[in-house]
């Protein structure tokens, strides 16, 4: 840069996610040097679990891969993936990070052919599908992973089939023999952007997910739309593989309720009726129940609620289910509350539940390991000038398109601190 | 600098085993006259890397043909420095789909035919193609307009100066501070999240006027905003008089209107009584000391709050203004902190407070606020002076009146922002704001305007790229964008303070911002081939383009996006990009070899949009998926950059059937530059005259919409289409 203010300190990225990744390619294409840190082994977080976004109903991948293709073409960018951040010292413009590299035991020689993954016998629990699937022990995360290089599940590495796999690789990509590494950084800011985890919903016993078969999450209801997910796309329930002609949606399964999550998500009531559109394409005749106790539409996404809402085959019911009985014959799910607009006791039976579970951060157990963080009850950090810079779901639960702008607004907060580097 | 081109060929993925590469290298080389061409099994590792290197260092390449794998994939790797490089994509589009079994020789020839046609198209492509030299300008700035002097316009300004860029400030108003100004306190945002928070504006008003880096213009409006990035000159007026200022870049945060009370539904009783006031009256009164009834002074201890006063309603505002809930909480607090006796009713649509706003509800709650589920029904006066709210109670199933003293109604909020059709009337409930008056007065040959998306609020990709306007280096932030409450603003503002900044640097280094990002080419015309016709000036999704009094295009390189769809527009021919035109294309699709007729193979081409379809593309490829090996896939930058002469010379050329592939257009449009596949559908009704001039059916050419996604229905797309174009006679201009 001419004038040097487009210098200064590189910038750090903790999360891969859209929010993350927006962080990098924003403050990037001002300039600055960054270096963008993923715990998985591909970027695209949470969002790339969708099958589609709300309200358009369109993929998410379409707008991430404009992302890739701006990291693809930006050399000011560096990513490491498998990595977590183990220590942050040093104050605004001068910290030092300490990185653990886990091993991926593909090297970045791979070409992505395949050849391995179609070679390799052995099923591993998939992350990515929230165990609605099993996958290969070596693989591609899914069809639009980036970077798109292969890794093989750690459990694996030591066996023997493990060994006999290197030699199927035609470029000798597979290295078993690598370690975890350490790298430690020198940058001048540092934006916290690690997202979310689904609540777990085995928490919530009256709902009894985990023991009824045919109760499931919003997440891996997404996986189960998806057409690279495990159905292909397919709604069918998971006890019996019967098609999904009768579906409820359980709102705030654990949100707004102190014994869990005190707070609100703000996406799930929007995901539901997402969902809801899913269930009513596949299947014309089909019949869906959303239980809430308000429906949080906000500002433009009313537009969305009018359109659901215009189906008449989606009933609304304002009530928060008491329980969830499963029928031991059918497995049939059996949602018990009472209506709190009629006032009505109900006991309906459905082929399939669906509860909107809410987002936990991920600070919330993985904190950022600093001095000087501040975060509130649930985890969320709060930005009052500590060490690192909290936006997307790290901050607060938001949607999509607040992820991306929090995640710029976070970048020139970066840009500004890194310039404190040298008594700037 | 003379172009020297090094053509590749990887052996690697099954290409040395699969294809015959000395054949393929005998292409290069001898039909076309490639310098230096060569393969190696492995072209992405060290070793070959090195290799090309080697040639760039000693044989003076400068320009590059790799064949091998997807230009998507590989990246880093093959990131050697190259002026000029296209990358030839034999193993996902050819090798991955098209699988020969074993001794099927007809199968296999028709694989290698296909590598020879990329292979020659990639040649001849990088032949077409010039390194783009970037646009510079003497005259760019980096300073920064931000207009609109309230909480959003002031974060961004403050921003942008302690990032180091100056900053213009227009605030028509006399003062600073806009809405805020006449707040009392604001919601929380902060641990634990139960309390309204002092107003932070009296701060943000010191701290901008204190910045020398900030000029201030109050009491200003914009007369003109000409020029593009780098090089807008903004004529502000103030008091009569003008002044000019040049600056980079635009951020847009006028703010909002509220919903004019007077147009409400009778019930809610506004004009009825003084005691029935609007949210921003009752911040008023809370800043200014006591709150009281209007109508005698005396204390209003008893207020009742309807939220949704318009929103959601089909007559009213369609939108929910998504702050009114938690501004609605913080009113009902500030009644509570003056009376210990207060009693405060929420009558609610929906209780709004996504987030840890739980918690502020919660406190509202804990603090005896009575949550009413359901509508004001009807106003009249009460006892002692106050009001009789009666509300239909949702929850209770039934009428009941509330005493009260004050009656306050949560308007909504309004676009600020001349973003619809100054020649239609202003949208309901305009309030204070004069929609036929244009804020920035873009001197743009599309209009004064930004485009609107819907109910007043500028276009964007609102979800994964909520920043993006249709007019490159103005980007609009807090509630002009979109409904947003005051800490929503002051992020939103910070994020556009950032792509301002961003806009100006790319400038200055001559590149495109988003979607395009990086990229250093720009549309240039040849001005003696135009017929003033105004396409480009009128396709242009960004209003890039201005016109002379002769209708001669003007273009602006720093308001362009690369889409190319100038230049799909063009009937003459005589747009272009260096590394991207009409003949660039044109000549691609002729380098492939269509045979004869009595072969009976035909041949048909495919355009894909390179954001959506080619990826969709590559991914089935990864499913090895077969298709028809009697199609050829060039890829667009845009299918608005698609121009019909290439339909026409394909057809000429004897393909015997085209096929495009864009992206959803329309109200959900997913085309990155909003317009392009619309307008490829546009061209493409008028591509029948094409066809009927030369005899040849009109479903020969066909568009279809593919989605990143679309990877498992794209064979049956493919090979659906093969089919039935094979359903005609040959194209009788093969023999040509």
């Amino acid at each position: 840069m001419a004038d040097g203010k487009a210098t200064g300190q590189t910038i750090l990225v903790v999360g891969g996610g859209l929010t993350g990744l927006t962080a990098a390619v924003e403050s990037a294409e001002v300039g600055h040097h960054v270096i963008l840190l993923e715990k998985e082994p591909q970027l695209g977080g949470r969002v790339s679990q969708h099958n589609k976004y709300f309200p358009k109903l369109c993929s998410p991948s379409c707008g991430l891969e404009i992302n890739y293709q701006r990291i693809r073409n930006n050399p000011r960018i560096t990513v490491h993936t498998l990595a977590e951040v183990t220590k942050i010292e040093g104050q605004a413009g001068n910290y030092r990070v300490s990185v653990r590299k886990a091993p991926r035991f593909v090297s970045d020689k791979c070409t992505a052919c395949g050849d391995c993954s179609r070679a390799c016998s052995t099923e591993v629990e998939d992350p990515f599908n929230l165990g609605t699937a099993k996958a290969k022990a070596i693989r591609n995360a899914h069809a639009f992973a980036f970077p798109s290089h292969y890794f093989m599940d750690p459990g694996f590495a030591g066996s023997e089939e493990a060994r006999k796999l290197v030699e199927v690789c035609p470029v000798g990509a597979i290295e078993l023999d690598q370690q975890a590494e350490t790298l430690e950084l020198s940058v001048g800011s540092i934006v916290w952007a690690t997202g979310w985890k689904p609540y777990d919903a085995e928490k919530i016993r009256p709902y009894g997910f985990g023991r009824h078969a045919n109760v499931t999450t919003n997440m891996r209801f997404e996986r189960l739309a998806s057409p690279f997910g495990p159905t292909q796309g397919k709604l069918v329930r998971p006890s019996d593989g019967k098609e999904v002609r009768k579906v409820a949606f359980v709102q705030c399964a654990g949100s707004r309720d102190h014994n869990y999550l005190a707070f609100c998500s703000r996406i799930c009531c929007l995901a539901s009726m997402k969902q809801a559109t899913y269930v009513r394409e596949q299947y014309p005749d089909s019949e869906v129940t959303i239980y809430y106790i308000d429906l949080r539409a906000m500002d433009r996404y009313e537009a969305f609620l009018k359109k659901v809402e215009a189906d008449s085959q989606i009933r609304w019911t304002k009530s928060k289910p008491a329980r969830i009985d499963e029928d031991p014959a059918t497995k049939d799910p059996v949602v018990v509350g009472e209506d709190t607009l009629t006032g009505v006791r109900y006991a309906e039976r459905y082929d399939l539940v669906v509860l909107a579970t809410g987002m936990e951060p991920m600070s919330s157990s993985a904190k950022p390991p600093a001095d000087g963080v501040t975060q509130d009850a649930y985890g969320f950090v709060v930005n009052d000038g500590g060490p690192v810079i909290a936006c997307g779901c790290s901050a607060g639960p938001v949607d999509v398109a607040s992820s991306v702008q929090t995640g710029t607004a976070a970048a020139l907060k970066a840009i500004q601190t890194a310039l404190k580097a040298g008594g700037r | 600098m003379e172009k020297k081109i090094g053509c590749y060929i990887c052996k690697g993925c099954g290409i040395g085993d699969n294809l015959d590469v000395g054949a393929l290298e005998s292409v290069a080389r001898k039909d076309q006259k490639i310098p230096v061409v060569r393969n190696h099994e492995f072209l992405c590792g060290s070793e070959g890397l090195e290799l090309i290197r080697k040639d760039m260092e000693s044989e003076g390449v400068n320009a590059l043909v790799i064949a091998g794998c997807s230009p998507r994939a590989k990246v880093d790797e093959f990131r050697l420095g190259a002026a000029l490089m296209d990358r030839v994509n034999l193993r996902e589009q050819v090798l991955w789909v098209q699988p020969v079994a074993e001794g099927d020789d007809t199968a296999e020839e028709d694989r290698q035919m296909a590598a020879v046609d990329y292979l020659a198209m990639g040649c001849v492509k990088v032949k077409k193609m010039d390194a783009p030299i970037p646009f510079e300008d003497p005259g760019f700035s980096k300073d920064i307009l931000v207009v609109g002097g309230g909480v959003a316009g002031l974060t961004a300004a403050k921003n942008i100066a302690d990032t180091g860029y100056k900053v213009v400030l227009v605030e028509k108003s006399d003062d600073l501070g806009g809405m805020l100004s006449r707040m009392h306190k604001v919601s929380p945002t902060k641990p634990p999240y139960k309390d309204p928070e002092e107003n932070p504006i009296a701060g943000l008003i010191a701290a901008v006027k204190g910045n020398g880096a900030i000029k201030i213009h109050t009491g200003a409006t914009i007369k003109k905003t000409a020029g593009a990035p780098g090089l807008f000159d903004i004529t502000i007026v103030k008091g009569g008089k003008e002044s000019t200022e040049r600056v980079g870049a635009i951020v847009v945060a006028t703010g909002f209107g509220l919903y004019d009370a007077g147009k409400l539904p009778a019930q809610l009783g506004h004009g009825s009584s003084p005691d029935v006031i609007t949210s921003l009256q009752f911040e008023e009164m809370a800043k200014a000391g006591k709150i009281v009834r209007p109508s005698d002074g005396q204390p209003a201890k008893r207020v009742a709050f309807s939220l949704c006063a318009g929103q959601r309603s089909t007559e009213h505002l369609e939108y929910c203004s998504g702050a009114c809930c938690v501004y609605s909480l913080k009113q009902a607090l500030y009644v509570k902190e003056q009376y210990a006796d207060a009693s405060t009713y929420l009558i609610y649509q929906e209780v709004r407070t996504p987030g840890q706003m739980e918690d502020f509800y919660r406190k509202v709650q804990d603090e005896g606020g009575v949550f009413i589920k359901g509508d004001v029904t009807q106003v009249a006066k009460g006892a002692g002076g106050g009001l009789s709210v009666e509300v239909n109670d949702k929850l209770l199933r039934g009428k009941e009146k509330l005493e009260v003293d004050l009656l306050v109604l949560a308007v909504g909020m309004t676009p600020s922002l001349d973003t619809v059709d100054p020649n239609k009337a202003s949208p309901v409930g305009a309030g204070e704001f004069d929609y036929t008056k244009s804020v920035l007065n873009l001197d743009y040959r599309q209009g004064p305007s930004l485009p609107e998306l819907k109910w007043g609020f500028p276009d964007s990709h609102f979800i994964c790229f909520p920043y993006e306007t249709r007019r490159t280096g103005i980007y609009v932030a807090g509630p002009a964008r979109r409904p947003m409450g005051i800490a929503a603003s002051v992020s939103d503002a910070t994020g556009a303070a950032l792509k301002a900044i961003q806009v100006v640097e790319s400038v200055a280094r001559g590149a495109a911002v988003h979607p395009r990002a990086g990229d250093l080419s720009y549309p240039s015309f040849r001005k003696e081939g135009c017929t003033q016709c105004k396409r480009c000036t009128e396709e242009c999704p960004f209003g890039a383009i201005n016109e002379d009094d002769k209708g001669n295009p003007l273009f602006n390189p720093t308001r362009c996006r690369r889409c190319g769809t100038c230049m799909g527009a063009c009937p003459q021919k005589i747009i272009s990009f260096a590394n991207y035109s009409v003949d660039m294309i044109g000549s691609m699709l002729k380098e492939v070899e269509v045979p004869e007729e009595d072969e009976e193979k035909p041949r048909i081409l495919i355009f894909a949009c390179e954001n959506d379809a080619y990826p969709a593309m590559d991914q089935m490829a990864q499913n090895r998926a077969k298709i028809s090996p009697y199609v050829r896939v060039i890829p667009l930058r845009c299918m608005g950059s698609m121009n019909l002469v290439w339909v026409a010379d394909a057809m000429s050329s004897g393909y015997d059937g085209v096929l495009l592939m864009g992206c959803r257009h329309g109200d959900q449009y997913q085309c990155h530059n909003v317009r392009g596949s619309a307008l490829a559908e546009i061209r493409l009704s008028k591509v029948s005259e094409t066809l009927d001039r030369l005899q040849l059916e009109s479903a020969r050419v066909r568009m279809v919409e593919v989605n990143i996604m679309d990877a498992d229905k794209l064979p049956e797309v493919i090979n659906g289409f093969v089919d039935d174009i094979m359903e005609f006679d040959p194209n009788p201009y093969k023999a040509f």
